[in-house]
């Protein structure tokens, strides 16, 4: 099998709450997966215990041939795991240059300046270069976000509500400079995404949560047809709030 | 380049202040510089977004450590006791950091605070290093070379000018570059830094090194200065004076700390010498109009008259 990450029988609970309840899914390194579910069904919680930022009471998480339950967030990013998150996290008193900057150098670029102007072009962000990145627009913020995830060319990309907070005529404009960007960089993408044309466009595969379990998994035409999607996920037109 | 520059010309001048004031002027220099290190080291740890309560600890162990080396294995020479000293704070600060670099915020402040007053406790307590009335040194030879009496203070304040243009030179290079932005990018966001792979508490970490070492060498260079160590240097309100001092500055520039180092104690020394009783209320007053008006510090106002000269 050609699958960059496998979760095995991932469980998580806070308190009652059931955020994850035997996750087991495997992902191939060229398909592009889309994670969806209605708030609250576990889609970051699973993000947070591949990444190492919440440690799943029981199960495994295989990158690499490799056990990374245990590791910190910095070192599953050393090994090839990047990610964005549903609220932008970013140098809030720095400008867009110099956040995308830091993570270059971090990354360990050998040119980062020349890295730096090379990923500004790609990600449209030439424009913002000087502005401070706690005052730009909900977009562009999301656009940073990625940018920065990306520039520690990692294998596997985790991309949570990259369009979230965006209107409507906006998010695919984003998601074609960040899945181009993706492709570019070589990297397999898991997005979360509460907007099913999104989902229907960009993703090749499609997990649904519900309740911390998965409902259905498959290509987009089955799941988002399924009748258990249908009511669990898209019936759920709630406007989700920032968690 | 540019601060290749004004080092050059501080340090000359520096080096006439040394040779041609009165030696009540030369001890002052000599005071401001030490405190101006010290705060310099400061400034390099409020890069990261932390503030220590107390630097007078190494500041206690720098002057101390000079003193011990001239009380106790009588090794009179300046240069040795300024790099003790400035080891000493850096050894002490490896170590207390892999605890301190742990905190931030409020912790962080009281935490540094209370190591540094279980120092002063020892200090008043030890009777063998004269409890709370200390001990003199005496430096009698600079890197081996004898000078006349009389030119002591001039030689420290030659010495002290090239250690403090040498660690300023050094602080502007670090954080001019990809460690000055690293610093920032802990003090804004320490998640996305770790998801970004570099470790926030190894940066908290070096720049408490940094702050260490360099108070250590201050507390060296105001021993020198005095000729006299007590308790009173690893004491809270001396801690204080430091990020008052870095707070009337301003995090801005490596002048910063100096500049306003020079301007604390010329208002201390006239505060002395014409209102002895209310010194601290003055002090208290200025902070208030730091804070409400200048926040950005002193030196956030040369900015603007160099930028609309
Ligand atoms: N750190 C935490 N402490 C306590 N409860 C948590 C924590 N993280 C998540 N939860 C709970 O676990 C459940 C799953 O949350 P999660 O954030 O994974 O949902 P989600 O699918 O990402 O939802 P959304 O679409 O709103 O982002 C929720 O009930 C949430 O309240
Ligand atoms: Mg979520």
């Amino acid at each position: 099998m050609n699958a960059v990450l496998t979760a095995e029988g991932l469980k998580k609970s806070f308190g009652a709450v059931t955020a994850a309840a035997n996750i087991s899914l495997a992902f191939d390194a060229d398909t592009v997966v889309s994670l969806i579910g209605a708030n609250g069904a576990g889609k970051t919680t699973f993000l947070n215990m591949v990444t190492g930022y919440l440690k799943p009471d029981s199960g495994r998480v295989v990158f690499d041939r490799r056990n990374i339950v245990g590791l910190s967030p910095r070192q599953i990013t050393k090994l090839g795991v990047s990610r964005s998150f549903q609220v932008p996290q970013l140098f809030q008193t720095l400008n867009v240059r110099d956040n995308l900057l830091i993570a270059e150098s971090i990354a360990g670029a050998n040119d980062p300046q020349a890295a730096t102007d090379a990923a500004l072009a790609r990600f449209a962000l030439k424009p913002y270069a000087h502005q401070q990145a706690g005052l730009l627009p909900e977009g562009i913020r999301k656009l940073l976000d990625v940018a920065m995830a990306l520039s520690s060319r990692s294998k596997l990309l985790l991309l949570d509500e990259p369009t979230s907070g965006v209107s409507a005529d906006e998010k695919f404009a984003i998601m074609d400079v960040v899945m181009g960007a993706a492709r570019e960089a070589g990297v397999t993408v898991i997005f979360v995404e509460h907007d099913m044309d999104i989902v229907g466009r960009f993703a090749g595969r499609v997990v649904a949560f519900y309740d911390g379990g998965i409902i259905a998994d498959g290509t987009p035409d089955t799941v988002l047809r399924a009748d258990s999607v249908r009511r669990y996920v898209i019936g759920d037109e709630v406007p989700h709030a920032a968690a | 380049m540019k601060a290749l520059a004004a080092a050059a010309v501080a340090f000359a001048l520096l080096i006439a202040l040394a040779l041609l004031a009165p030696q009540w002027l030369v001890f002052m220099a000599m005071l401001a510089l030490a405190k101006g290190v010290v705060v310099l080291g400061l400034v390099v740890l409020m890069r990261t977004g932390l503030v220590s309560f107390g630097q007078g600890l190494y500041f206690g162990i720098g002057a101390y450590a000079a003193a011990l080396l001239s009380h106790q294995w009588h090794i009179a020479d300046a240069a040795v006791m300024l790099l003790a000293a400035a080891a000493a704070g850096g050894l002490l600060a490896a170590l207390l950091g892999l605890l301190l670099a742990r905190y931030r915020d409020i912790f962080f402040a009281m935490l540094s605070l209370a190591l540094s007053m279980i120092l002063y406790g020892l200090l008043v307590k030890s009777a063998a290093l004269g409890s709370t009335d200390g001990f003199n040194l005496h430096a009698r030879t600079f890197f081996g070379i004898a000078f006349a009496s009389g030119m002591e203070r001039r030689v420290f304040l030659i010495a002290g000018s090239a250690c403090a243009v040498v660690a300023a030179l050094m602080v502007h290079r670090l954080l001019d570059g990809h460690w000055g932005r690293l610093a920032s990018a802990v003090r804004d966001n320490e998640l996305r830094v770790s998801y970004l792979g570099a470790s926030p508490y190894r940066v908290v970490y070096f720049n408490y090194l940094i702050a260490g070492t360099l108070a250590g060498l201050g507390g060296a260079l105001a021993a020198l200065a005095v000729g006299h160590v007590d308790p009173e240097t690893t004491y809270w309100t001396t801690s204080g004076e430091f990020v008052f001092i870095a707070i009337l500055g301003g995090t801005q520039s490596i002048m910063a700390p100096f500049v306003a180092a020079a301007i604390f104690e010329t208002l201390r020394t006239i505060a002395s010498q014409y209102a002895p009783n209310v010194w601290q209320m003055s002090l208290g007053l200025a902070m208030l109009a730091i804070i409400m008006f200048q926040p950005a510090g002193l030196w956030s106002l040369a900015e603007r008259w160099r930028r609309s000269a």
